[in-house]
């Protein structure tokens, strides 16, 4: 058994949540310009918008079903992403955080959320960006602390089902994992209704400090 | 960083081969003493380097935005990893994969690596090795020891060390090779790691072996150690004997040196003594304090290939025989053989296959382009084709079971930074080009011109002057999207990208080679780059380019298409490109390209880079790290010898005492043995002999008398060591630690002394 997670009951584990990577799906993928974000990205590097230390943008454009192109920062990475050819906005978090698991999915979540409100707002004119508020990819990127299996998924739905309600104030939602053990331990989650940006922050109103 | 990092000792222990685990840990109480200020910032730079954990571009904690130079504020403040390195900046690990051959576990542990520490990106170099980037310094143990269990080392992947030893990926299934070089190249690879005579080395050193001397894929004399197998007849006995032509002094750098003929026939069993010879004498009278004259080519050229020759070979002579030099080749032998999965299919015609409902096209392409035949019947090899090198992690787990599908998991990397599967039965290749191609590592064009190479540059590289992945991934783009003039003649020609001048695109071996310069307009920095045409490829490297004229980055896709232009036009029957760049000569060629050297007036777009939107600047640049330090065995003794201390110092806390006393006993072995090696490089590491020898050369001398209190401290070894038997109690385990620490300070101050007086030539 890995050190990261323990057992509670004979059937059941307890994971901890760290490095967690969250993905907004894109509306019209075809129509997003990857190019036209390397500016932005920039920009967002100069203007320090965030509160998490910003570094360089790392342009893999030219790899097919890639990380795209991503703003590597000290805490956390944003990118605009499309590994499985599944093109999202996705936050990547590298430093530890401390916390519960609720405090963690809850500042990964609000961390993309605003990033995405960003990047609607500052991208180009005549260019198109925006998520298409009902795609949800959620990974934990730390295979010893959460490795993908039976247990852990089942440990991670319970996590996600408590914050998914929150998050999407109740609304049913469709939720799987990826069934791969080699892969990273991954959920998928489709809401029922679409919401924006603004509504998403507005059910996580009231941030904790974390 | 990782949350994980404290539990992967634990999880792997029992996994990871012995010496490899013992490394690591090592490593990780230096990064413990690092942080503690214990170790001094140029040995942790060098020990780091050595380990593969290379700097970045802003290590140095700052970068212009575009607007203004930002400091950038790292967590950790003001502890460096380096000089001017700080230790929260993002680094680049490097990992060795020896001739490039890999299997699919390990594919699935690079996998791994890359998404959980990098940016979900593994990158295939020029050498073969394998580099993941944006790397934090603590999360390195962890991948080392996860590389470890997969068999797979960092060490000596960077620093001043023999880097990877690097092979044709075609080794064994070749049609016109001489014989396998691959158990030879692994046996190279093992010898010379972490091996005494090569931790003293004014630069890096690498070698290279290549089974033909006609083709490419072994570059053999652009490496310090060129290897290219041959056969003779012994005119005594008759019998065939298998061995290699030897060449040395090759590199690249700003100025590229062909290797120069060492023999022209070594019987095999000479490989590793000979390797072992050189290595001795380029440690020996290598340049040191002048980083840019300190690799072996310097040393080549100063003192003449004859001369050189002579010094090994007088070397060779006085060497100690050891049995590895055969041992090595005969487990290598033993422990190689690759076999095919699947039964060859003898009689297909490549061109007829069938199979693939409406990509018949692109899989002849793709045939043509990406398959060879190999020698034995019915198999070939498969080139995957990566762009820039680059592959995710997805796609590395996807090759794994390629591999575990089609063959006995025989992959390799390439020095042109793709894949090439081996031993694929000719019937499986429509559904292992469809396997390829749901992965999207289906694109045909390996080794063509669509096929660009290119160093990382500005991207990561502190060095890097010109962004020569983003003009390789617009050069590819525009070739995809065929911009540029469609022939056959030109299909064939290969383009090579550096950075900088440093050649680690390797543009100097290529028909249209670029690398990074600046240059001022209008007030404005530009980024340009040099031209270089004509270099040869084949031949393993056999000739260089000829530099031409810089242009603005912004205009290099015109000047491809301007070349390939005029070679389609104006090239003689039979003519290939560098006899094209031969006949029209520099003048002629500049004269073509010179309009492009001046970007269009008002044209702002030419003041910044490709794929990079921020004002082009110089700025960034940073003090490299391809040579690491040079730092003394003295210097690598003492700092060992810290180590073991402060490992004794945690005995001590967790109350071990036996260990702590042994710890500490040799951590003062460990100290005399670099003060005596100082003079005398091959003191074994039998503790009598060390004690005998520091007595003899550093207390009957009185080199190692404090001012006060004369030889006390080298009275405390000389104690431990007749005790060394006897069974230590807790307290007096407590004082040896102690005692350890006096006895190490003094050597630090016997080593500063004697350094000073050799400084002032008093000694």
């Amino acid at each position: 058994m890995s050190r990261g997670i323990q057992w509670i009951r004979e059937e059941q584990v307890k994971v901890e949540l760290q490095h967690i990577n969250v993905k907004l799906a894109l509306r019209d993928p075809d129509e997003v310009d990857l190019n036209a974000l390397i500016p932005v990205f920039h920009s967002w590097i100069q203007d320090q918008v965030c509160g998490e230390l910003l570094l360089d943008v790392a342009d893999y454009r030219h790899v097919p079903d890639g990380p795209g192109v991503v703003v590597i920062g000290h805490e956390a990475d944003y990118s605009v992403d499309n590994s499985d050819g599944r093109l999202g906005l996705r936050y990547n978090r590298k430093a530890v955080i401390a916390g519960t698991n609720q405090d963690r999915l809850e500042q990964a979540v609000r961390s993309v959320i605003r990033a995405a409100q960003r990047l609607e707002e500052d991208v180009p004119e005549g260019k198109q960006l925006a998520i298409n508020g009902q795609e949800i990819e959620i990974w934990i990127n730390d295979r010893l602390l959460a490795p993908s299996r039976e247990e852990t998924r089942s440990a991670l739905e319970s996590e996600l089902r408590t914050f998914l309600h929150k998050l999407f104030a109740g609304n049913s939602y469709t939720l799987s994992f990826d069934p791969d053990p080699r892969r990273l331990l991954t959920a998928r989650i489709a809401c029922d209704r679409k919401f924006s940006v603004s509504e998403l922050l507005e059910t996580l109103k009231e941030p904790k400090i974390l | 960083m990782k949350a994980s990092n404290s539990h992967w000792k634990s999880q792997l222990d029992g996994k990871m081969p012995e010496p490899l685990a013992r490394e690591i840990d090592i490593f990780e109480t230096e990064i413990a003493l690092r942080k503690q200020g214990k170790l001094e910032e140029r040995l942790f730079a060098e020990t780091r380097l050595r380990r593969g954990a290379y700097g970045q571009r802003y290590d140095n904690g700052q970068r212009n935005d575009g607007r203004k130079v930002q400091k950038l504020n790292f967590p950790s403040g003001d502890l460096t990893k380096g000089p001017n390195t700080m230790w929260d900046a993002p680094g680049m690990q490097r990992i060795k994969i020896p001739g490039g051959g890999l299997n699919a576990s390990q594919l699935e542990t690079l996998a791994e690596l890359a998404e959980e520490y990098s940016d979900g990106i593994a990158h295939v170099t020029t050498r073969q090795d394998v580099q993941l980037h944006y790397v934090h310094i603590d999360d390195t143990p962890s991948i080392m020891r996860r590389l470890a269990a997969a068999n797979i080392t960092t060490r000596e992947a960077c620093g001043n060390s023999v880097r990877n030893v690097t092979a044709c990926p075609y080794a064994g299934v070749c049609q016109d090779e001489t014989f396998d070089v691959t158990p030879y190249a692994r046996a190279l690879s093992r010898f010379l790691l972490g091996h005494p005579d090569c931790q003293n080395f004014g630069r890096k050193f690498k070698p290279a072996f290549s089974g033909c001397a006609q083709h490419a894929c072994g570059l053999t004399s652009l490496h310090d150690l060129g290897l290219i197998a041959k056969k003779r007849v012994n005119e005594v006995t008759g019998r065939e004997e298998v061995g290699f032509e030897m060449y040395v002094g090759g590199g690249l750098g700003a100025v590229p040196y062909p290797a120069k003929l060492f023999e022209s026939f070594i019987p095999a069993e000479e490989l590793l003594p000979l390797a072992q010879a050189v290595a001795r004498v380029f440690a020996r009278l290598g340049e040191k304090k002048n980083r840019s004259r300190a690799r072996l080519k310097f040393l080549v050229q100063d003192l003449g290939i004859e001369k050189f020759r002579e010094l090994v070979l007088e070397e060779r002579k006085i060497l100690p025989v050891d049995p590895r030099w055969t041992d090595y080749l005969s487990e290598a032998q033993a422990q190689f053989a690759e076999a095919p999965l699947k039964p060859g299919a003898e009689s297909v015609d490549l061109v007829t296959i069938s199979g693939l409902n409406g990509a018949s096209e692109d899989f002849k392409k793709w045939l043509k382009t990406n398959t060879r035949s190999q020698r034995q019947a019915g198999y070939v090899t498969v080139t995957v084709t990566l762009p820039l090198g680059d592959i995710t992690a997805n796609q590395l787990r996807a090759l794994s079971d390629i591999v575990r599908c089609y063959t006995r998991e025989t992959i390799r990397t390439t020095v042109e930074q793709n894949f090439v599967i081996r031993w694929v039965s000719k019937s499986d290749l429509p559904e292992l080009y469809k396997a390829l191609r749901a992965v999207k590592l289906g694109r045909p064009g390996a080794g063509a011109l669509v096929d660009v190479v290119s160093c990382p540059g500005t991207d990561t590289c502190k060095l890097g002057i010109s962004s020569s992945r983003g003009l390789a991934a617009e050069l590819r783009k525009q070739i995809g999207e065929n911009s540029f003039v469609s022939d056959q003649a030109v299909e064939d020609l290969h383009i090579k990208i550096s950075g900088c001048f440093n050649s680690c695109g390797q543009h100097h071996i290529a028909d249209l080679g670029f690398y990074g310069v600046s240059r001022k307009i209008s007030g404005y920095a530009v980024p340009h780059f040099q031209v270089v045409l004509g270099g040869e490829w084949e031949h393993n490297a056999g000739s260089y380019g000829l530099p031409v004229v810089a242009i603005p980055s912004k205009n290099i896709p015109q000047v491809v298409n301007r070349l390939t232009e005029a070679f389609v036009k104006e090239r003689l029957s039979g003519e290939i490109f560098k006899e094209f760049v031969k006949r029209k000569g520099k003048a002629a060629l500049k004269n073509m390209l010179d309009d492009l050297a001046r970007p269009p007036a008002g044209d702002r777009s030419f003041f910044s880079d490709w794929g990079d939107p921020r004002e082009y600047s110089l700025g960034d640049m940073g003090v490299g790290e391809c040579a690491g330090e040079v730092i003394s065995p003295v210097d690598f003794g003492l700092g060992a010898a810290e180590r073991e201390l402060f490992e004794a110092q945690l005995a001590l806390e967790k109350g071990d005492q036996k260990q702590a006393g042994d710890l500490a006993y040799r951590s003062m072995l460990t100290a005399a043995r670099a003060l005596v090696q100082a003079e005398y490089t091959d003191i074994s590491h039998d503790a009598d002999d060390i004690v005998s020898e520091f007595r003899q050369r550093y207390y009957d001398t009185q080199l190692f008398f404090d001012p006060f209190a004369g030889g006390k401290f080298a009275n405390y070894l000389f104690d431990a060591h007749a005790r060394a038997d006897q069974t230590r109690s807790a307290e007096s385990s407590r004082y040896l630690v102690e005692e350890a620490q006096l006895f190490i300070d003094a050597a630090h101050s016997c080593s500063n002394k004697l350094s000073t007086a050799v400084g002032a030539g008093a000694r």
